[in-house]
């Protein structure tokens, strides 16, 4: 049986279809995707603004910035607010609706054939029964393009 | 008992009576004929003396004790203030602060006063100290018998009642050889000697460290015997490895210090009296407020962590955005209970948020008050007169701008006090008045506060500022001929740049003025420098009031809203089509015989929406310095007071973007930075 420490509990989110994971440990809340105050002369995966109970927290398109089609927000969307050193940014998602444990050992490298530009930030590929999660590095997402 | 949870009270306490001391004492210089301050400043150190002895600062307890005998010698006219007295008070408030200092620091706040102390007893023996150049010649006196053992109330006591008694009191100095190898054992040895021949008072270093051989090859011993020096001296050298012997009658020392502690008694006793009726004391000073109204602005204050208040701002922030939507909720069902509720809950809202806006606002006096002080004692280490006027200490600022701008208006200041005004008998040469005038002032200005610091004294003198830059290759001879006046100024500031032709302890080193350029820009402020040639120079800072109400003009264009600050507003106006001109392919109008150059926010911000043909657009003139520009926006919400609250780490260098702020609806908005728009 696997131990606390070797399990990595993460929230489980969806991007077209795919499933990726975010350690619990970095998020700080999950929010309805609410008013969005656009920021002009920015990178168009900045969604803007918003008021996060009196912060004011720059949103990020993950569709966008994983190089996918823009969509309209569905009332399926959340915002998943990510906390990593003094950055706090919310990553607009298609829907997150799931916490599970994933054990250490069912974590793997992410493979080569995925392919496509959310590969820079995928740090492990888990393999949970028949689903298929992609572990996020938040670091990078952090840190600008 | 556990002291540790009343240090930090101890220590906040401390500090504000020796402010209150250093206040005081500043005042009674220029007045010194009136008893009530010092009556104040009595006050202030015996409540800082009875807090040190519950506190365990015995050296704190000392100095205040020899403080309030001196201060109650004049309290009861028997001491005139002078110079030289104030001189020495101000040394030994000197003295507890750096003592308040040491404990703050985690240290244990002792420290060696006896210098000040020898000198406080000096004074209540009556024996003028002269000021200034005497006081160093005095001083230099002093030194020498520091050298030797400084004796507690109780063995000087010993000394003079064992001399009164016919014995002999000896310093005896023992010097081992080098190369003495058995140090703690000779020590026993001598002792042994010693203490066959007399009593020993008083060592130094102490028993104990000359038994763990803590010491150097000297140490010395103080000794009441009846046998006499020379005969002391000869036993002693019979121990083997001592080198030097030296027996020293102490009587020629201490019968100074005799005569003082013989008058110290009194005042002791005096002292005693007014501890043991400490409710005349109370009644005298609940009478003075009303005689003298001096007590007026001493203010109750409570101290709270900044965070707290940042985290009330934050609540009282979502508390106003649910305000919003209970407004908007009272409205559609116009229910007129609600509706009167809901007005009075949003008035009492809007007073709550001045008061937590205003909670972080500390006024610059707190960083102003110790200057007078600091500038008293440059002045008097240079030799040099100077007034120091103060204007608008009451000038707010938030409090995480006053905690950064001390340091760099020191440093202002002493470059201004040690190169700023000259010499008395220079600026009597050059027909000004010998007492030079540094003029500190603070204001507001639209969201900025600016302090200046203006000296009447020999202004930057451009060509050797040039030269010295060049010398230090701060800026190549090509660049130099360039330059204009300010630019010039500006290079003082540069890293490694000191005009001053020696290097004094009080500025010349070169680091400093790139120290406060530095601070002053990591503020979000700027630093400007003015001078003209033997007229003075004036330093000016202009800091923003960051994090604190600033007034906005909000505007819309399409349906986004903007603020824009209104400290760089000029003027809104409606501008007909047929009024704007072009001019190198730039609209522009003609504002008060100015061309303006027209700015449309709606492209520079590339904001989404279907442009409409106008008969007129609504323009916002602003300025940046002596530069206009016209914002050309759809329309004009209104005037409003918000929170300026930084984009976060993540989102840096936003063009024309300086912050955002929380609307009453939750909304959030951009504030426009009109420096950035106007090139």
């Amino acid at each position: 049986m696997p131990t606390l420490e070797t399990d990595l509990k993460v929230i489980v989110f969806q991007l077209i279809e795919k499933e990726y994971a975010i350690p619990v440990t970095h998020v700080r809340s999950i929010e309805k995707v609410q008013t969005i105050t656009r920021v002009p002369n920015t990178p168009p995966y900045i969604k803007g603004v918003i008021n996060l109970r009196g912060i004011v927290t720059p949103i990020i398109d993950l569709r966008i910035y994983f190089g996918f089609e823009e969509a309209p927000y569905s009332d399926l969307a959340r915002l998943i607010i990510i906390s990593a050193g003094d950055n706090e940014v919310g990553l607009i998602v298609d829907s997150a609706n799931d916490v599970i444990d994933i054990p250490a050992d069912s974590i793997e490298p992410p493979p080569e054939i995925v392919g496509g530009i959310e590969t820079n930030y995928i740090s492990g590929v888990a393999k949970i029964d028949d689903r298929l999660l992609m572990i996020i590095e938040l670091q990078n997402i952090l840190s600008a393009k | 008992m556990d002291m540790k949870q009343y240090l930090e009270v101890f220590i906040e306490e401390s500090k504000e009576h020796l402010q209150a001391c250093n206040e005081n004492l500043l005042a009674l210089e220029k007045n010194p004929a009136d008893l009530l301050l010092v009556s104040e400043i009595f006050r202030s150190a015996h409540t800082l003396k009875g807090m040190s002895a519950t506190m365990g600062y015995e050296d704190i307890a000392s100095l205040t004790h020899q403080m309030e005998n001196v201060l109650d010698a004049i309290r009861s006219g028997n001491l005139p203030v002078t110079a030289g007295l104030l001189d020495v008070v101000f040394s030994a408030v000197d003295h507890l602060e750096e003592m308040v200092q040491s404990i703050e620091a985690g240290g244990d706040g002792k420290r060696d006063v006896s210098e000040t102390v020898y000198h406080l007893k000096m004074i209540e023996k009556g024996e003028e100290i002269k000021a200034d150049s005497e006081i160093a010649a005095s001083l230099s006196v002093l030194a020498k018998p520091s050298k030797g053992l400084m004796y507690d109330d109780f063995e000087m006591t010993v000394i003079r009642q064992s001399r009164e008694q016919g014995f002999n009191a000896y310093e005896v100095t023992v010097e081992l050889r080098e190369d003495c190898l058995l140090k703690a054992a000779r020590v026993y040895m001598i002792f042994d000697v010693l203490e066959k021949a007399g009593e020993i008072v008083k060592a130094e270093p102490s028993v104990d460290q000359l038994e763990d051989e803590q010491f150097d090859n000297e140490f010395m011993v103080t000794l009441i015997t009846v046998e006499q020096a020379a005969e002391l001296e000869m036993k002693l050298l019979k121990v083997a490895e001592v080198n030097k012997v030296n027996v020293a009658e102490i009587s020629e020392r201490i019968s100074g210090l005799e005569d003082a502690q013989e008058i110290e008694e009194a005042p002791i006793s005096q002292i005693e009296l007014v501890e043991v009726k400490p409710s005349s004391e109370v009644s005298e000073s609940a009478a003075e407020p009303t005689s003298s109204g001096k007590l007026v602005n001493s203010t109750k204050t409570i101290r709270v962590n900044i965070e707290r208040l940042d985290s009330l701002m934050n609540l009282f922030e979502e508390l106003v955005i649910d305000r919003g939507r209970l407004e908007s909720i009272s409205n559609d069902l116009n229910n007129q209970a609600l509706n009167e509720t809901v007005e009075h809950m949003s008035r009492i809202s809007g007073d709550l948020q001045s008061i937590i806006l205003n909670m972080r606002m500390v006024q610059v006096e707190t960083v102003f008050n110790r200057f007078p002080r600091m500038v008293r004692q440059l002045a008097r280490d240079l030799k040099k007169q100077i007034r120091l006027e103060i204007v608008g200490a009451d000038t707010e600022l938030d409090r995480t701008v006053i905690d950064e701008i001390g340091d760099p208006l020191v440093h202002l200041l002493r470059n201004s006090i040690d190169h700023g005004i000259e010499a008395p008998d220079i600026r009597k040469a050059n027909g000004k008045s010998e007492e030079g005038t540094i003029y500190l002032r603070a204001y507001h200005s639209g969201n900025h506060v600016f302090i200046e610091i203006q000296d009447d004294g020999a202004g930057i003198g451009k060509a050797k500022v040039l030269q010295k830059a060049l010398a230090s290759r701060i800026v190549t001879e090509k660049t130099a001929a360039e330059l204009e006046d300010k630019q010039i100024y500006e290079l003082i500031m540069a890293s490694g740049f000191s005009t001053a032709d020696r290097i004094s302890d009080i500025s010349g080193r070169g680091v400093g003025l790139d120290v406060v350029k530095t601070t002053i820009e990591s503020l979000g402020g700027m630093i400007e420098i003015d001078s003209v040639e033997g007229e003075g120079s004036t330093f000016s800072i202009q800091l923003p009031l960051t994090l604190s109400i600033m007034a906005v003009m909000l505007i819309k264009i399409h349906n986004e809203k903007f603020a824009i600050p209104l400290s760089s507003i000029i003027v809104t106006a409606i501008v007909k089509k047929e009024d704007v001109l072009k001019a190198h392919n730039e609209m522009v109008i003609d504002y008060r015989g100015r061309i303006v150059p027209l700015l449309f926010l709606e492209d520079l911000f590339g904001v989404p929406g279907i442009p409409t043909e106008k008969d007129s657009y609504s323009v916002i003139i602003v300025r940046k310095g002596e530069k206009l520009a016209g914002l050309v926006v759809d329309s004009f919400i209104g005037q409003q007071e918000v929170v300026l609250k930084s984009l976060g780490n993540y989102l840096t260098n936003v063009f024309a973007i300086s912050g955002a702020t929380i609307l009453g609806d939750g909304q959030v908005a951009l504030i426009v930075d009109c420096n950035a728009l106007i090139k």
